[in-house]
């Protein structure tokens, strides 16, 4: 108990640190230790699932994200007066989460107990599913189309980050070039731990079908090991008109759509799949959805191609 | 056997519990980034390779036991590759002459 | 046994309670970063302690992930603090 109210207390001090913080460096470095402490939270709450996506995705990933983002927003000149927030803004911003913190403060006490939950419902009819984890079946069997269309939501967004660059750099490489040295302390890091993070991230992808873990935590650490990999220098990111490129990130939620239309001829229903074959499916299914999230994921922490000389 | 497991295991943690506080203690009183780096990665990294030898005997097979070890290895290795990396950004040019 | 290694699991988060209050405050770029460390290996230290006394064992898979991820955004950091340097600003 002493330790839950604790952890408590060091998010809540973590997550006002980063909001006060006047640098853009120190807020993402704040953002990520409020994310790892977030993810020990889920430990906690039994939902090894989500802290598994909030350390790879919520802090990791998207900490690299952040980063890249501050570094590109410094090389540019500091925004002009008139653009940075005004006192008002900030207290407008300031009351409205309030508001909602009181008002979930207000209401998550007032919740039926026991909460109303489908979870016997779920554990009753998995073994239709042929998968051992719960939420893995909630994700890729009885509620697919949201898996669906979360990926294709990935997708857009990246095609979005694509629309920001002008057309003359549309054969460029990706992301940003490092000076690559060979002997440096980045190579030689690159070299021990990717092998390693790819080996784990296959392990947490493979063992989701029986344990916490699945495809988009084991896809997002190996997104995290391509980009260590292109920080290194040790690949070369792809231009956007590669043929290659854009079928890895397309074949994904292609083979989920095409299975899911598919259940229309064999069971009469969109993403319904044939008892018997289930496994099998989500296994065809999973594949090639990880590794498109994992390009997707990787390409927008890359961004679009950042010119050397201005 | 278990009573000789359990004591082994609570005096491995205690240890490693004591190279935490000495770390902390080590990043809150050195003066200079490079010092406190030093103790982030030695303390810690050692207080962890203790608690996970606590565990250790405590671990219900050897599957699970060497899941344990490799957490560490893998802590240990990142640890000491970017404390050198941080190490440069911090002084970048090199030792003191 | 359990208490004993939950009791261990706060004291650890304890230490990294006091030492983000450190690292955070740091005024170099090189300070801010250790954070992320320090998290990275107390946080391995506290879930390793909590994946046995609670019975979790999903947290020693927890702990592979937030062991990876750490060393990456360090990395990241890294990378993003070192070339801000070299372009002078």
């Amino acid at each position: 108990m002493a330790f839950d109210i604790g952890l408590t207390f060091l998010v809540l001090g973590v997550a006002a640190w980063t909001i006060a913080a006047r640098e853009t460096f120190a807020a993402v470095v704040g953002f990520v230790a409020y994310g790892l402490l977030l993810a020990l939270i889920w430990v906690r709450l039994a939902a090894p699932d989500v802290a598994l996506t909030e350390a790879a995705l919520g802090s990791g990933l998207t900490g690299g994200l952040l980063i890249g983002a501050g570094s590109r927003l410094r090389v540019s000149q500091s925004p002009p007066a008139e653009e940075t927030p005004g006192v008002a803004l900030k207290t407008a911003a300031a009351v409205l989460c309030i508001l909602i913190s009181a008002g979930l403060a207000a209401i998550v006490p007032l919740l039926p107990d026991p909460a109303p939950t489908l979870a016997p419902q779920v554990a009753a009819n998995i073994a239709a599913t042929g998968l051992g984890n719960p939420v893995t079946a909630v994700l890729m069997a009885y509620r697919a189309i949201d898996t669906l269309l979360e990926i294709v939501v990935l997708l857009l967004a990246l095609v979005g980050v694509w629309s920001l660059m002008p057309d003359s750099d549309w054969g460029l490489p990706l992301g940003s070039r490092v000076a690559d040295d060979p002997d440096s302390v980045l190579t030689f890091i690159a070299q021990l731990l990717i092998p390693v993070g790819i080996l784990v991230g296959i392990h947490i992808f493979w063992v989701g079908s029986i344990a916490p873990g699945g495809e988009f935590q084991g896809a997002t650490i190996l997104a995290a090991m391509w980009i260590l990999a292109s920080m290194a220098g040790l690949v070369d990111a792809p231009a956007v008109t590669r043929r290659w490129l854009r079928l890895v990130l397309v074949i994904g939620p292609a083979v989920f759509l095409a299975i899911g239309l598919a259940g229309f001829a064999l069971t009469g229903a969109f993403l319904a799949y044939p008892e018997s074959h289930a496994k099998l499916l989500i296994l065809i299914i999973e594949i090639p959805l990880t590794l498109a999230i994992a390009a997707t994921l990787a390409l927008l922490v890359a961004g679009p191609p950042k010119r050397a000389q201005r | 056997m278990s009573l000789v497991l359990n004591v082994l295991s609570v005096l491995a943690v205690c240890a490693g519990g004591f190279f935490f506080l000495a770390g902390t203690v080590g990043l809150l009183r050195f003066p200079d980034p490079l010092c406190r780096l030093h103790a982030l990665t030695k303390a810690d990294n050692l207080g962890l390779g203790l608690v996970v030898l606590g565990l250790l005997f405590q671990a219900a097979n050897p599957l699970a036991a060497l899941k344990l070890v490799a957490v560490w290895l893998l802590a240990l290795l990142a640890g000491a590759t970017v404390a050198q990396l941080i190490a440069h950004l911090a002084r970048p040019s090199g030792p003191r002459a | 046994m359990a208490d004993f290694l939950f009791a261990a699991a706060g004291f650890v988060l304890a230490m990294v309670a006091l030492g983000l209050i450190r690292v955070l405050r740091g005024p170099s770029d090189a300070d801010r970063i250790m954070a992320a460390q320090l998290l990275g290996t107390g946080g391995i230290a506290a879930l390793l302690l909590l994946a046995e006394a609670t019975g979790a064992a999903a947290a020693v898979n927890v702990a592979l992930t937030l062991a990876l991820l750490a060393a990456f955004v360090s990395v990241a950091f890294v990378t993003a603090a070192s070339r801000s340097e070299v372009d002078g600003e």
